[in-house]
């Protein structure tokens, strides 16, 4: 069964409560909306690109636990990393994500955001996780709509 | 705070050793799903407001339609068509005296309230509407009583204006009286509130309404599985309520309008069933309520739904306003002593919902969070985004409770709630 501490591993609340790169960028050259709009989760995503490289990035809004960590995760774990890096980072997480409970989880492959993969628990939060990567996907390809991931 | 208005000590007495009281654990019995555990723990149902769990007359009701008594309506001559006919045309006169309307073809079956709001904002709106007039709604609607009016609006070149609040969720009827003007075409308010619980005080709404000669529409969907409806006493124009919320089946409802309302009123679709004779010159309408029901129907989630117009019938409603008013007291006790819970909606007339926030922690989260102690609330904006934004809140969690639910499932909230604030510590 799943287990609640396996949604909320101790990463996770640590940072919701503690955003990393909650803040909004002087100059950036890259931002997309990401909404859940069922769910009332927001992000503003910003990203400054400087050729290929990924050299700042920043997130703000509101949502649940899982989407705040996720947005926190992500932002952590593509700064200073190129744009194909990044992408490769995304399609790892969202396999991650999607994948079944019973596909071992290589934390060499993502690192930290390992602590996403309990969520693949609970389908109805796989959501709240993949927005903020959704919203960097979208930043990246400078998808000028909101996205969603509904 | 005034979100904690209305709490004192009193409530924390137990219920009152009432001469009469409802049998709850009899009626529970008769919800097969009230007997299942889900996560390994019993369940705990709180989201009545979403939709109602049905009972086994319900459930059995519509087995036996589909093993005895299948056939379409309105139709055949043969014998199965002519009983499913009767059945299906037995409930609306069983729904014409469940909510009191004068008369039978004033019921006219949709799918449900969000349906019975879309016929009438489309049909009467069309034809009514003129640019430069105005829809009154309220501040508290769901989007089910908001978008279809702005979409006919828009179409119409009206304007939407809305009845304020205050911060404990109640309408500002002195404003409302001024708002109410030359220019308002039509009025439409819930009943009962779905994300505050706040019962509107609408004979007061319609008698200032009615005074102009200005129709009003009441979204009873909250309201139905709560207290008795009475079209006449209410004095409203239109009313509407959707099954599954009363013990119900999905996908049926109820449509009520004043004869001469519907009368005027343009068809809604097209199809058969609603005509008298079609030629591809000229088509003539069928007469009420067939004219507002095109297309073959929800046999049997009409017939379902008589099922559950008994269950109700049957049920001493005075009993189960005291019971439920009972449950709101001591939900809304229980979870303000909990630290970092703030109650959304507190209005001196509630209905048994109880919308709450727990500081720090978002709503889907505290959701999560009790789903795994088994107990099922709705969180979110509950489909108004007006009243999140008003409160200034993204979402809240929320407990809504029919006549099954017991005091031991408040209390199994309340701990789970404690919960929440130890897993986010």
């Amino acid at each position: 069964m799943a287990d609640l501490t396996d949604l909320y591993q101790q990463i996770i609340i640590e940072h919701n409560r503690s955003p990393r790169n909650f803040k909004k960028l002087s100059a950036p050259n890259r931002r997309a909306l990401g909404d859940n709009p069922l769910c009332g989760d927001k992000i503003t995503l910003e990203v400054q690109l400087d050729g290929e490289v990924i050299s700042d990035i920043g997130f703000q809004g509101s949502g649940c636990a899982i989407s705040q960590a996720s947005a926190s995760l992500m932002t952590s774990a593509v700064q200073g990393k190129t744009k194909q890096e990044a992408e490769a980072l995304f399609r790892r997480v969202h396999e991650m994500l999607t994948s079944a409970t019973t596909v071992p989880v290589e934390p060499s492959s993502v690192g930290k955001l390992a602590a996403l993969a309990g969520v693949r628990q609970f389908p109805m939060r796989v959501k709240c996780a993949s927005l903020s990567w959704h919203t960097l996907h979208a930043a990246l390809q400078a998808a000028a709509t909101p996205i969603t991931t509904e | 705070m005034a979100a904690r208005r209305g709490v004192t000590s009193t409530h924390r007495a137990p219920a009152p050793a009432a001469r009469a009281s409802l049998d709850v654990a009899r009626l529970r019995a008769d919800f097969p799903i009230l007997q299942t555990s889900v996560r390994g723990k019993p369940l705990t149902y709180l989201d009545n407001a979403a939709t109602s769990q049905k009972p086994r007359a319900v459930i059995e009701r519509l087995a036996r339609y589909y093993a005895e008594e299948n056939a379409n309506i309105h139709r055949g001559v043969y014998y199965l068509s002519e009983r499913a006919t009767a059945a299906y045309e037995g409930v609306r006169a069983q729904a014409r005296a469940f909510i009191n309307a004068r008369e039978t073809r004033e019921v006219v079956f949709v799918r449900g309230t969000t349906e019975g709001i879309n016929l009438v904002a489309s049909s009467w709106g069309r034809h009514n509407l003129q640019p430069g007039d105005e829809v009154l709604l309220s501040a508290m609607e769901h989007h089910s009583n908001i978008v279809p009016w702005q979409l006919i609006c828009e179409e119409r070149g009206a304007t939407l204006r809305v009845i304020p609040m205050n911060r404990r969720g109640e309408l500002l009827l002195d404003e409302y009286a001024r708002l109410l003007g030359d220019r308002t075409k039509i009025v439409a308010v819930a009943h009962v509130s779905n994300s505050l619980g706040t019962i509107n005080p609408i004979p007061d709404i319609v008698r200032l309404a009615r005074a102009r000669g200005i129709p009003v529409l009441v979204d009873g969907a909250q309201a139905a599985p709560h207290m008795t409806i009475d079209v006449q006493d209410l004095g409203c124009d239109f009313y509407t309520v959707s099954g599954h919320k009363m013990f119900g089946p999905t996908g049926i409802g109820l449509l009520y309008g004043r004869a001469e309302r519907l009368d005027a009123m343009p068809p809604y679709q097209g199809g058969g069933d609603m005509i008298k004779s079609v030629t591809f010159a000229r088509t003539t309408y069928a007469d009420l309520p067939a004219k507002f029901e095109a297309g073959t129907p929800h046999i049997a989630g009409g017939i379902g739904l008589g099922a559950a117009i008994d269950y109700l019938t049957r049920l001493d409603r005075d009993l189960v306003a005291a019971h439920e008013q009972d449950l709101l007291e001591y939900a809304t006790a229980r979870l303000a002593e909990i630290p970092g819970v703030q109650l959304i909606g507190t209005a001196a007339h509630k209905a048994s919902v109880v919308s709450f926030v727990v500081e720090g922690v978002h709503p889907h989260d505290v959701g999560t969070v009790l789903d795994q102690e088994g107990v099922a609330i709705r969180t979110g904006h509950h489909c108004t985004q007006p009243v999140m934004d008003f409160f200034g809140v993204p979402a809240t969690a929320r407990a809504s409770f029919a006549f099954y639910n017991t005091r031991a499932d408040v209390d199994a909230l309340v701990s789970a709630v404690r919960k929440v604030r130890t897993v986010f510590a």
